[in-house]
């Protein structure tokens, strides 16, 4: 079993009068096998917590366990983990076998068995006619499956990576997404990943944990934190273009703040009366960017449907079962509107 | 910047080729000097510009030592090679030695007055072996290390250059292949000799060839602490030859000096590739 469990975890820098929080009392419980995405702005923390479970930086309050032990006080190598990280950190001097492999060699893994495990894991990767190579002889694509292929080695109770897909290009990063997902199939191991990018933590996560300035704001499925985001921060930060919010959109009442998605308005006769500012062709769809009295709102049309173009005025109606509440102090949604 | 001008390329040449002279003209000099018997050095004003036929006597002179056909008697050079070699050697070795760990130190350990320590490593560049080579005399001899190899070596191995070279190094190496290691289980010595001091190997390859230049160029510092005619470096020895008796023997002198120049100059082109690449390109 190795379910993580992070519970009020808290980390500063400094001490005293200038204490900087980084991570305020977050807790989280992930399951055995499960695979989760930590996504969230630069700055809100998400690094920090995954070297927190690494083991690479110090925990300032709470405790980390994965399976049943409590890893606070264990070193990165005794907590039984593998991390693949952002720019590979291949040691540039050995080959892509000698870097697989060099984990097992301090663990003194029997030769044969490195080199069966290597083989194995070089396999899986198709990095087999590779192994001689060193690190700089190989292609952005090549290096990050070899980082990968040290974590596989290792054969962790949890995988941790750290923005692995950020220096691909973007070809390289939706098959290489595709790939971390048919891996976790495969080895089924407990995984952590840490990335700012929305698209890559809605396509991989389970359940995906949404960060900002240190705080959890949520926590669950791609489909809850898509369709039910619990603060207008996740609103907004979940899903391109993100969601309108309104203050001042007919019946909205004073204090709350109106979440309407793009894609969930549609033009009528009547209805709420628009200003087109710009309309931009993606293609499939439309992205019309206009004004709602003095708000801007961002409205996703069907690329086979009449466009507005700018300048012109038009009315739409937002589904009324697609609207959501928040409130407009704190911005934690309201359940019942 | 690329030019097709034929102008410029002859003067560029022109340039070269004066700079080479400059630099080649003295040593050529040497050479001839060296294959020539002293009368025919002191007899002809201007010197001959074409080698003599002296050459292999006054080779056998300077490095074995023995009598002129003048009556001077000639110290063997070979054993002062030997000294010098010993000192040159143990010199860059325990530079580059010592260097490696103390920046290891510095940069990978957080321990307190890390930053204090530092500076006082550097501010030591400030102070070469003449400024503070009273004193250090003064500790040598206290501890009795006149006229043995580690009077010679061990007060020129500490050196701030390497340490801080190898800092700035270290400071370059990426923080993930740090971690990396500490997650593949890596101690911090391990880490150094598996990972930081391959990658240092360039490195070490240019400093040893500076450092193996440096100890083996020593002259003041051997002329304080040696007093022994078995513990003198051969740089001492190229001088010795000069102030010596009444009649100096231009032609053994000038043969020792090309003697003296060798094992640098061997140094220099076996190492040349590594020593430019250490100096030029960092292997990451």
């Amino acid at each position: 079993m190795a379910a993580i469990t992070l519970s009020h975890i808290l980390k500063t820098y400094g001490q005293g009068a200038k204490a900087n929080t980084v991570i305020h009392d977050l807790s989280a419980e992930i399951a055995h096998g499960e695979f989760v995405v930590i996504v969230g702005p630069s700055g809100c923390g998400k690094s920090t917590l995954l070297r927190m479970v690494a083991g690479l930086e110090d925990i300032s309050g709470g405790t980390i366990s994965i399976g049943d032990r409590v890893v606070n006080d264990l070193e990165p190598a005794e907590r039984d983990i593998a991390m693949v990280f952002q720019n590979y950190a291949l040691y540039p001097h050995m080959s892509v076998f000698d870097n697989m492999a060099y984990g097992l060699k301090i663990a003194k893994v029997p030769v044969d068995e490195i080199k069966a495990r290597v083989d194995k894991a070089a396999g899986i990767l198709e990095l087999s006619h590779l192994l001689q190579r060193k690190p700089r002889e190989l292609s952005g694509g090549q290096r990050q499956r070899v980082a990968m292929g040290r974590a596989i080695v290792r054969q962790p109770q949890v995988f941790l990576f750290d923005e692995p897909l950020s220096n691909l290009d973007a070809k390289l990063r939706a098959q290489t997404r595709l790939e971390i997902q048919k891996l976790h199939r495969e080895l089924g191991i407990t995984s952590l990943f840490v990335t700012h990018d929305q698209v890559e933590a809605m396509t991989l996560a389970q359940r995906m944990i949404v960060m900002n300035g240190g705080h959890m704001e949520q926590f669950g499925t791609p489909e809850e934190v898509y369709n039910r985001p619990a603060s207008t921060f996740v609103a907004s930060f979940i899903g391109s273009p993100p969601m309108n919010l309104l203050q001042q959109a007919p019946n909205t009442p004073a204090g709350r703040i109106l979440g309407i998605r793009p894609e969930h308005m549609g033009i009528t006769p009547t209805g709420w009366p628009l200003q087109v500012e710009t309309v931009e062709l993606l293609g499939a769809e439309r992205l019309v960017h206009a004004r709602l009295g003095t708000e801007s709102l961002t409205l996703r049309l069907d690329a086979s449907l009449p466009a507005p173009t700018a300048g012109e005025s038009f009315c739409i109606t937002p589904r009324a079962d697609k609207l959501h509440w928040f409130d407009a102090k704190t911005g934690q949604r309201i359940t019942s509107a | 910047m690329i030019e097709k001008r034929p102008g410029l390329t002859v003067l560029s040449h022109l340039v070269l080729i004066l700079g080479v002279v400059i630099v080649a003209f003295p040593l050529y000099l040497t050479f001839v000097a060296s294959t020539q018997s002293a009368a025919e050095i002191a007899q002809s004003v201007p010197m001959s510009m074409w080698p003599g036929s002296h050459a292999l006597e006054t080779y056998k002179t300077a490095l074995f030592g023995g009598e002129t056909s003048a009556g001077s008697r000639i110290p063997a050079a070979a054993p002062m090679m030997g000294v010098s070699l010993v000192s040159a050697l143990v010199i860059a070795l325990g530079k580059i030695a010592i260097s490696l760990l103390s920046a290891f130190a510095i940069v990978y350990f957080r321990f307190p007055l890390r930053n204090l320590v530092f500076w006082m490593i550097f501010v030591t560049l400030m102070l070469p072996v003449e400024v503070r080579i009273g004193p250090t005399y003064e500790v040598v001899s206290n501890l009795g290390m006149l006229n043995s190899y580690a009077g010679l070596t061990v007060p020129l191995i500490a050196s701030a250059t390497a340490t801080f070279l190898f800092r700035q190094f270290f400071l370059t190496v990426p923080d993930e292949l740090v971690e990396a290691a500490r997650m593949d289980g890596a101690g911090p010595m391990r880490f150094f000799i598996d990972i930081l001091l391959p990658l240092t190997r360039t490195s070490i390859a240019a400093l040893f060839v500076i450092q193996f230049i440096y100890g083996w160029n020593q002259y003041l510092w051997p002329l304080l602490v040696t007093t022994n005619e078995d513990m003198y470096p051969v740089v001492m020895g190229i001088k010795r030859l000069i102030a010596g008796e009444a009649y100096t023997e231009w032609n053994v002198v000038m043969a020792t000096a090309i003697l003296a120049m060798l094992p640098p100059a061997l140094v220099v082109i076996l190492m040349q590739k590594w020593f430019v690449k250490g100096l030029v390109d960092t292997e990451k």
